[in-house]
């Protein structure tokens, strides 16, 4: 089945996304890789606020190239999703409802979906310029100093994912 | 002295510079066809649909003069200098440096070097990793490899046993893979060090992701073990990006080097789908 959707995400259309679907996925995302998980968690750990709401939002788990010729961003394929796995259960538990990467996800990871009605999608890995020609729209919003791990708010239309764990918890990896 | 050829410093940084600007944009010229081949062949839809986006994107990449991959990794070379070559000017090691920091900031690729333990960005993508070997003639070497981290983090080595044979080193290499799963962006290739020691198995196992895509060792025992891998991995049904496919590996090469009576190292470096190197020779 092929959905076009557009962030933010309802719970009914993030329930009727199921394992082995397409995703053409238009809207708002955030980029956040290794870095910025580490500091998003200590904000939550010294209970200060996120530089972003997080409530409905997806993340896009990667470290863009720099953006040439007046392009919005440089390549921007997706990373290895498992690296953000010891952080994920703790921003799925307040609010965080899609995240894009690529390659398997933990046990913990998986029933926290559950619990909490989300969906992780798979971008094809290493198709940096294709996923690049997706995105419309690029601003940094936080951690600067991170260089290509910075928070950047991105735009992205029809970017096409697959989903290999849904919300029910079943999963497509061997 | 006679006998000495004499190369400046120049002609090395122009090679190095070049080919790392290229090498992140162009990938191994046989990749193309290969993926072209194993689209056709793949009856899983989304197998076909990831393997169709990654031909789209080398036409992407190579239209808008853009990365490959957002992880144009770290800079690695290996120098073969003919020892009757005296290089004239800088310092080779700090050549290749300049060179490869030259390259990233002007092809706008990713600085992806840091420190490891501060993880304080060097901003220069350097260091580089140099493999300086001195070799018979007049001429030098130089060939690159820009090396992503999702693929080089699933690679492994391991001190086998003497009696663990070859079925031992079978059993590693296909191990390896499937637990490297989906995670190194298959299909992936990988490049084997058998011998040698704990440090030359390494170092043989990248050296021999060098090697053309599609070409196997010019050692016919060695060719048909890289066969009959390359087969059976193929048949372990992880495919393109770990969602299942007879496509998860396109190539399995294998450098053997003689080692210790009490020794089998072996080490394999995963190499993602998009295989990037270049040769030149000055």
């Amino acid at each position: 089945m092929i959905h076009r959707l557009k962030m933010p995400l309802t719970d009914e259309q993030i329930r009727s996304i199921k394992i082995k679907d397409t995703v053409l996925l238009s809207g708002r995302l955030y980029t956040a890789r290794d870095a910025a998980h580490k500091k998003l968690i200590a904000l939550l750990d010294s209970k200060q606020e996120l530089p972003f709401d997080i409530k409905g939002q997806g993340i896009y788990y990667t470290g863009p190239c720099p953006p040439k010729d007046g392009m919005p961003i440089g390549s921007c394929g997706p990373t290895t999703s498992g690296r953000m796995d010891a952080y994920t259960p703790r921003l799925l538990d307040i609010g965080l409802k899609v995240m894009i990467g690529k390659g398997t996800r933990s046990k913990d990871v998986i029933e926290s979906m559950r619990k909490n009605s989300a969906v992780y999608l798979a971008a094809t890995g290493g198709a940096g310029a294709l996923i690049a020609n997706c995105v419309i729209n690029s601003r940094i919003i936080a951690f600067e100093e991170l260089l290509s791990e910075a928070i950047t708010e991105i735009e992205v239309v029809n970017m096409p994912l697959i989903c290999t764990i849904d919300s029910d918890g079943n999963s497509l990896y061997k | 002295m006679n006998n000495l050829r004499k190369v400046n410093s120049t002609e090395i940084y122009s090679a190095v510079y070049n080919m790392f600007l290229e090498s992140c944009v162009y990938p191994d010229e046989n990749l193309e066809s290969m993926l072209e081949t194993a689209r056709d062949k793949e009856t899983i839809p989304h197998a076909k649909e990831i393997l169709s986006q990654l031909l789209q994107n080398i036409k992407i990449a190579s239209a808008s003069n853009i990365p490959l991959c957002q992880d144009t990794g770290m800079a690695v070379v290996f120098a073969d200098i003919g020892q009757d070559v005296h290089i004239e000017g800088e310092y080779i090691e700090e050549c290749i440096n300049r060179a490869v920091r030259d390259a990233y900031r002007d092809g706008s690729f990713r600085m992806s070097v840091l420190t490891p333990i501060e993880r304080k960005n060097t901003l220069t993508n350097t260091p580089a990793i140099i493999h300086v070997r001195i070799v018979k003639g007049k001429n030098i070497k130089i060939s690159v490899a820009p090396k992503g981290f999702g693929s080089e983090n699933m690679s492994r080595l391991k001190m086998l046993m003497p009696s663990d044979g070859i079925e031992g080193i079978k059993s590693f290499i296909i191990e390896t893979v499937i637990k490297a799963c989906g995670n190194p962006c298959p299909p992936i290739s990988l490049g084997v060090g058998i011998g040698g020691t704990f440090e030359l198995a390494a170092i043989n196992a990248k050296r021999a992701l060098l090697r053309p895509l599609g070409k196997f060792s010019e050692d016919q025992k060695i060719a048909q073990l890289e066969i009959e891998l390359l087969d059976r991995i193929n048949s372990l049904d992880i495919g393109p990006m770990g969602l299942g496919g007879s496509t998860t590996a396109l190539a399995v090469n294998i450098i053997e080097h003689p080692t210790h009576i009490a020794g089998l190292p072996v080490a394999v470096n995963v190499q993602c789908h998009c295989v990037r190197h270049k040769e030149a020779t000055i």
